[in-house]
């Protein structure tokens, strides 16, 4: 394999045969080139979805009261059901096996002014474990905290654009803004994954949301994340008893299907997974696909390459050359020319990609890459099956007999 | 150096077989230039492949050299020839893209003998067919007396015991004929053993013995007084 004179020899056979060293290193390079850019693009759509649909926590479900449709208990029907306060410290006291947090989430428009600029914005009331809830990120300053609920304090954690727009790129930490009407002073600034809308917003004590609402103790939505290590089919469950325990609560009637929604987003997640995994696979085949016809292209190229040198083999095995000789020619021969275009492909194609970068983002294809690992293994694989497809027409070759050999035209 | 009794050969085509050597006994000895004759159809090729492990013989015994010839893998047949054979060819069967001083240097490249020594002793035997200025030229370059010059510089190379030559002047004007017979006369001359298939009569006549094939048995086998090529070239 390593001795200088087969090689000498091979050089030889490149160098005279340019035309069919071109060829059948082309069809190499090409289909390891398409593979890896189909394959970076299949990523970079992956990465698109993953940014859009996996930003937010995935542990959670969202509840939201509705009204009931069936009279239960000596209720009419048609009564509005409310959350209230009490209702978080129960969900706490019933569920601590499955439950991780609980915030409330009331959410109403403002106009909030500073100085000469004024907008109208989303304004979120919470507490503090809605930080996990939405991933958000503090920038400055702090969230709100059980203090601030205890105290009904007018204090405000505004989003990165929010302090843009109206701060002018000061730091709005320590001032107060006129949110609504009342002055609530700024502690905090953050930003978040989830895009520009995510970053307009403001989030302020849930309590103190309800005092201004003339003390009341309703609660519009309540947040709660489930224990990760719970799984999925414990998430279902805990979605089951937690509607079961409302209900009862709630004097709702257990086939009312109107009276409170549970939104489980774990549910949602398997379902996005199950989307992301799809693509995966959708990504795979089209790799394997190319991969496959790139593999069948050498086969062709060194079948004719083979069949083109009958004759050549056959004055060979007149001059001595064993069988196997002939083999290992073709076979160090092939594997060399794949080797050599497979990674000139390989290296090609990662270049384009990296060319690329964020540039397709507009068209959901969002930092394109390709493993280094499944690159390396698509060329091995190339180079394998290049190498399969030259040595069964070479070894048929060598078993030719040189008299039929020397009488192909 | 050559010893061959009752060798029988067919080929089956189809449902019908042709039997193409029906018998046949033959011995050369060291240093004779057997011309083997015979009209197109005879078995004379069929005869010369057999000789020259390129195809194998169904029945009978071949002995080269003191060396039994009989149910060879590919592998041996193969380096049998490289040792004892050189092959001279109608259509020359040079390789296209390498050059003529690669073309005799490859059995000595199935003899692994090193690149240098190759290239110094194909020069060499470049130089005793009269070639050495076309060392590197390609095959498509030369003429068709040179190339077969060539290839008997390539036959040549590996020293081998037999040199083998089918229908050598087949493809060869009648000067150019003359020019290659004068070569292989004068590499007898030098003690090799060369057996020249032919159907050309004043081909044969440079020979020194001449052999009869007529439909797959031997009808003649005489010595003849050789006429030399040198008085024509």
């Amino acid at each position: 394999m390593f001795s200088k004179d087969r090689w000498q020899e091979i050089f030889d056979t490149i160098k005279k045969n340019k035309l069919r060293t071109f060829l059948s290193g082309f069809t190499v390079t090409l289909g390891i080139f398409i593979y890896v850019v189909l394959f970076g693009f299949g990523n970079g759509l992956k990465n698109s979805f993953d940014k859009f649909f996996l930003d937010d926590a995935t542990n959670t479900f969202f509840l939201f009261p509705g009204s009931t449709t069936v009279p239960y208990k000596g209720f009419k029907a048609n009564r509005q059901i409310e959350f209230k306060n009490e209702d978080l410290e129960d969900i706490k006291k019933t569920f601590p096996f499955f439950l991780e947090y609980i915030t409330p989430r009331i959410t109403r428009g403002a106009l909030v002014k500073y100085n000469n600029e004024s907008n109208n914005y989303t304004t979120r009331a919470v507490g503090p474990a809605h930080q996990f809830n939405e991933k958000t990120i503090i920038m400055q300053g702090r969230y709100i905290n059980d203090n601030d609920i205890k105290d009904r304090a007018k204090h405000a954690v505004i989003g990165r654009l929010v302090e843009r727009d109206l701060f002018k790129g000061k730091s709005a930490i320590g001032k107060y803004v006129d949110l609504g009407g009342s002055a609530f002073k700024v502690i905090g600034v953050f930003q978040d994954d989830g895009g520009d809308n995510e970053e307009r917003l403001i989030y302020i004590p849930y309590t103190t949301r309800q005092l201004i609402e003339k003390n009341t103790d309703k609660i519009d939505q309540i947040i709660l994340a489930f224990k990760p290590e719970i799984g999925y089919t414990g998430a279902m469950a805990f979605e089951k008893q937690l509607m079961k325990y409302l209900k009862e609560k709630k004097n709702i009637s257990p086939d009312d299907q109107n009276a409170i929604f549970i939104r489980n987003v774990a549910d949602n997640l398997k379902q996005n997974q199950d989307f992301a995994s799809l693509l995966q696979t959708i990504v795979f085949w089209v790799g394997f696909g190319t991969l496959f016809a790139g593999i069948i292209g050498i086969s062709n190229i060194m079948v004719f390459t083979v069949k083109e040198r009958t004759k050549e083999l056959g004055i060979r095995k007149a001059l001595g050359a064993t069988p196997k000789a002939i083999t290992n020619m073709i076979l160090h021969e092939s594997i060399f020319i794949t080797t050599v275009a497979g990674l000139f492909g390989l290296i090609l194609g990662i270049l384009i990609l990296r060319s690329f970068g964020d540039s397709l983002e507009d068209y959901f294809i969002l930092n394109p890459y390709i493993g280094t690992g499944v690159a390396i293994r698509a060329t091995i694989m190339l180079i394998v099956f290049g190498a399969l497809a030259g040595y069964f027409p070479a070894r048929r070759a060598a078993r030719v007999k040189p008299i039929v050999a020397l009488r192909d035209e | 150096m050559i010893e061959i009794t009752n060798l029988h050969k067919s080929y089956t085509m189809g449902s019908n077989k042709l039997h193409v050597l029906k018998g046949i006994n033959f011995s050369v000895k060291a240093g004779e230039l057997v011309a083997i004759m015979g009209s197109s159809g005879s078995g004379k090729s069929t005869l010369l492949n057999i000789l020259g492990m390129l195809d194998s013989a169904d029945s009978g015994d071949y002995t080269l050299d003191g060396v039994p010839i009989k149910n060879l893998t590919e592998t041996k047949a193969a380096q049998y020839r490289n040792k004892f054979l050189g092959f001279i060819f109608q259509s020359f069967n040079l390789i296209n893209y390498k050059t003529a001083l690669e073309n005799v240097s490859l059995p000595l490249y199935y003899q692994r003998i090193g690149r240098k020594e190759r290239q110094e002793k194909a020069l060499s035997y470049l130089t005793r067919v009269g070639l050495k200025e076309w060392a590197t030229h390609l095959p498509s370059e030369l003429s068709g007396g040179q190339k077969q010059r060539v290839a008997i510089a390539r036959a040549m190379a590996a020293e081998p015991k037999v040199l083998l030559a089918d229908e050598p002047t087949g493809a060869l004007d009648s000067r150019t004929s003359h020019e290659v017979m004068d070569l292989i006369q004068k590499i007898n001359d030098e003690g090799n053993t060369i057996l020249v298939v032919t159907h050309e009569e004043d081909i044969a006549k440079m020979c020194k013995r001449i052999v009869h094939l007529k439909d797959g048995v031997i009808v003649e086998d005489k010595v003849i007084n050789q006429v030399r090529a040198s008085q024509y070239v």
